[in-house]
């Protein structure tokens, strides 16, 4: 355990983000990038991920925390500052993590639970509004499926879109680094473009 | 993953909690490993099986494998333990149940060279049916030494110190984790990996220390309980244990261990409160004197555990032995005489893991102070949506989509039960599929049903995959046989281990392949048939008919590769 007052200080400046998603749509994938680029910039970050059961199509939900001295690996109760749904019905469940500093990322994209009927998009919209105005609606599935005819290049996407728009505290060089890093060679470059197109 | 044998001491790299603990192990020195793949602790065997041989340029002596369950996985370990090697064994929490029966014994003895075990519990079940077993108890039961790591890099230097003091005492010794702190990645500052001797160890023959026949045994007994006071001893100055704002003149202390450490510091910067904190290394045995100081200063203490109170137990116990005026705030439990019962208001749950959050409120309580959030109404608002629930369910083009449909198709869902067991196919109870009654641990879906037909007469299919098979059916298979009872039990064999991420079995493995019908036929069952359900749907349809007339116990092997497996195959 490293120095424990030391993580005292500079506590307001964490950085919480939380990515959900369902099962196969590379959420663990991209905590490894994110890592990767806070351990390049010598941050400290913790990850929390869930293996097993859960990932068999099932929700699949990841915390990123990232700062000075960085703790719980978990984020707490209405505490993100930034959520990235990688689905849209998803962002329900992470409504719990959310409050009026959450900003929401949303991927365009439903994917329907067997059994299930699905929850249209002005429901979820409403329902996120309940917690927070910051939403932000991103075609990321539509581009990359268009682009790269492939879909799950869309976390990617909108990682480098949060990027962009400031609401993730990483430079564009270490998150390219974090997918050279993580990303197996075979899919690397398109990866990259897809990092390259959210950021143009 | 190569990353992890990098030899550079002091460089930091990204490892989740499991991972670290193959670091330490590797920078102890590590010769064997052996673990019955289970998640929240699958990672063990996976990091070292792509890595053995890598591994082996460094240490020649290096042996690993996934054996065929739990038990045996210990027991091997304990072999290359007790000739004088170090290894170490992973598991689940389940998984030491089935190796319990040799690890209560196997403490009486000790081992020669050194030996650590890891457990890892899954709090919330997140990746689990069967139960939310608390490990620790086990602790007391069979008198490990146990510890427990708080973040990745605890894991991989905790690993090492159990390696140390095992081979000290010549003692097994315990890590025992959770699903968020073994699931829990961060940066881990790497040691040193030492150069391996190729000296290599011997079994040495002595009647008196590995055979556990009376009158000896009650000696080992004895040689274990001075051991354990010993290493009491240790723990007391050992720095594992720590005291965070000990000059704190705060009368409310807290007492934790493990990721619960880690949600107690961050309520407190949350509450921007500095109250004292003791944050336990070991859980077993407790070091008892450094546990009374600390309470001593205190008019009242939280103890933050997940699950069942097993600290505020023992430290109960503890206070009410030397007499100690405190109040304990925890799970709610109260002791008193020798008997427990619920206090009114527990302030934490003895059920689900914890949160940060949970901690944060639970000290706002005892102190009556306004947490740094409005959470209770935020939870009101929360609860109030409506979000469908999406549970796992069968991969596309899984095969066992293909037995589900011919089931369907042809047998009377009324009238048979459907017997139920550990691995994807336990995604039979999802609502859309609805072929599971009943579920319970590996290897109890055809023992079950070998009670329910010799008994209420009704039909059961019972359903078990390749992996379980080898590790808990072949024994009840058996029993349906000797003792004569007429389940239809289906071996879904998909040749591998599936759901905790596709290792081998013994029908699949590197050696020689032990063939499943082969067994099926050895163990006495005349029925038996082998169909690939995906590639001859219609003849396992007329398969499934013609063995639910049978009087006696059949088996349809239903053969056909893992989706996703074929798909990593191929690529």
């Amino acid at each position: 355990m490293r120095s424990i007052r030391k993580k005292e200080k500079n506590m307001k400046k964490d950085f919480n983000l939380i990515i959900v998603g369902v099962g196969g749509q590379g959420q663990i994938t991209l905590l490894r990038i994110l890592e990767e680029a806070a351990l390049a910039e010598n941050k400290d970050f913790k990850g929390s991920e869930l293996h097993g059961l859960s990932q068999r199509g099932g929700s699949v939900e990841v915390h990123f925390r990232m700062g000075k001295n960085i703790l719980s690996p978990l984020v707490s109760q209405g505490d993100a500052d930034l959520i990235l749904a990688l689905e849209m019905q998803e962002s329900l469940r992470s409504l719990y993590y959310a409050s009026p500093k959450t900003q929401f990322l949303l991927n365009k994209l439903i994917i329907p639970i067997p059994g299930e009927n699905i929850v249209p998009e002005d429901q979820i919209i409403n329902s996120i509004k309940n917690f927070t105005k910051k939403i932000e609606i991103v075609e990321a599935s539509k581009i990359c499926k268009e682009k790269f005819q492939k879909e799950v290049l869309a976390g990617v996407y909108l990682l480098g879109y949060a990027q962009k728009r400031k609401l993730l505290p990483l430079r564009k060089e270490s998150l390219e680094e974090g997918i050279k890093k993580v990303v197996p060679e075979k899919y690397l470059v398109e990866n990259l473009e897809a990092l390259k197109l959210s950021q143009s | 993953m190569k990353e992890i044998l990098l030899n550079k001491s002091g460089k930091k790299i990204i490892l989740l909690g499991n991972e670290a603990v193959c670091r330490g192990a590797i920078e102890a020195g590590v010769d064997f490993v052996s673990t019955y793949p289970g998640t929240p602790a699958s990672e063990i065997g996976n990091t070292f099986w792509q890595i053995k041989e890598d591994f082996k340029k460094i240490n020649p002596k290096f042996h690993f494998e996934f054996s065929t369950n739990e038990k045996v996985a210990m027991e091997a370990a304990a072999g290359a333990a007790i000739s004088g090697f170090k290894s170490l064994v992973a598991m689940k929490n389940f998984g030491l149940n089935v190796a319990s029966d040799f690890l209560c014994t196997l403490m009486y003895s000790g081992i020669e060279g050194s030996m650590v075990i890891f457990v890892a519990d899954d709090p919330s079940c997140w990746s689990s049916a069967q139960s939310e077993q608390n490990t620790r108890f086990y602790s007391l039961m069979a008198h490990i030494p146990t510890l427990e790591p708080s973040e990745p890099q605890e894991f991989k230097d905790f690993t090492k110190f159990a390696f140390n003091l095992s081979a000290q005492f010549k003692i097994p010794v315990m890590i025992r984790s959770t699903t968020r702190a073994s699931h829990q990645s961060g940066p881990v500052t790497l040691g040193e990996i030492p150069n391996s001797k190729f000296q290599i160890p011997k079994f040495v023959k002595d009647p008196k220390k590995f055979s556990t026949m009376p009158p000896r045994v009650l000696e080992m007994k004895k040689e274990l309980f001075e051991k354990i006071e010993k290493i009491k001893k240790q723990f007391e100055k050992s720095n594992l244990n720590k005291i965070i704002y000990g000059n704190s003149r705060e009368k409310l202390g807290i007492l934790t261990s493990g990721v619960s450490f880690l949600y107690v510091m961050e309520a407190l910067k949350k509450l921007n409160l500095k109250l004292p904190v003791l944050k336990l290394g070991f859980i077993y045995p407790l070091p008892e004197r450094k546990i009374l100081n600390f309470l001593k200063k205190l008019k009242s203490v939280l103890i933050v555990e997940e699950l069942e109170p097993y600290l505020e137990r023992e430290i109960a116990i503890l206070a009410k032995k030397e007499n100690l005026k405190i109040k304990i705030f925890g799970k709610g439990e109260k002791i008193e005489g020798g008997r427990i019962w619920k206090e009114r208001k527990a302030i934490l749950p003895q059920i689900g893991e914890l949160k940060p959050e949970y901690v944060e409120i639970a000290i706002s309580k005892i102190l009556n102070k306004k947490p740094s959030f409005n959470y209770q109404l935020h939870l009101k608002k929360f609860e109030k949506l409506k979000i469908p629930a999406r549970p796992p369910i069968l991969c596309p083009g899984c095969p066992y989509w293909a037995v589900v449909n011919a089931i369907k198709k042809v047998v009377d869902l009324q009238k048979v039960i459907f017997g139920g067991e550990i691995g994807c196919y336990m995604l039979f109870s999802h609502k859309v599929i609805n072929l599971q009654d009943y579920l319970y641990c590996m290897g109890s879906s055809t023992s079950i049903a070998h009670g329910i037909s010799k008994t209420s007469k009704q039909k059961v299919i019972t359903f078990i995959g390749d992996s379980s098979f080898f590790h808990a059916g072949i024994p009840a298979l058996i029993n349906t046989v000797f003792n004569q009872s007429n389940p239809l039990i289906i071996i879904l064999e998909n040749q591998t281990t599936a759901m905790t991420g596709h290792q081998p079995h013994p029908g699949v493995g590197d050696g020689r392949v032990v063939k499943v019908e082969e067994i099926v036929r050895a163990c006495g069952i005349k029925n038996v048939k082998v169909i690939d359900q995906v590639k001859n749907p219609e003849e396992f349809e007329k398969g499934l008919k013609e063995f639910l007339e049978k009087d006696e116990a059949s088996v349809i092997i239903a053969r056909h590769i893992c989706a996703l497996l074929e798909k990593k195959k191929k690529t």
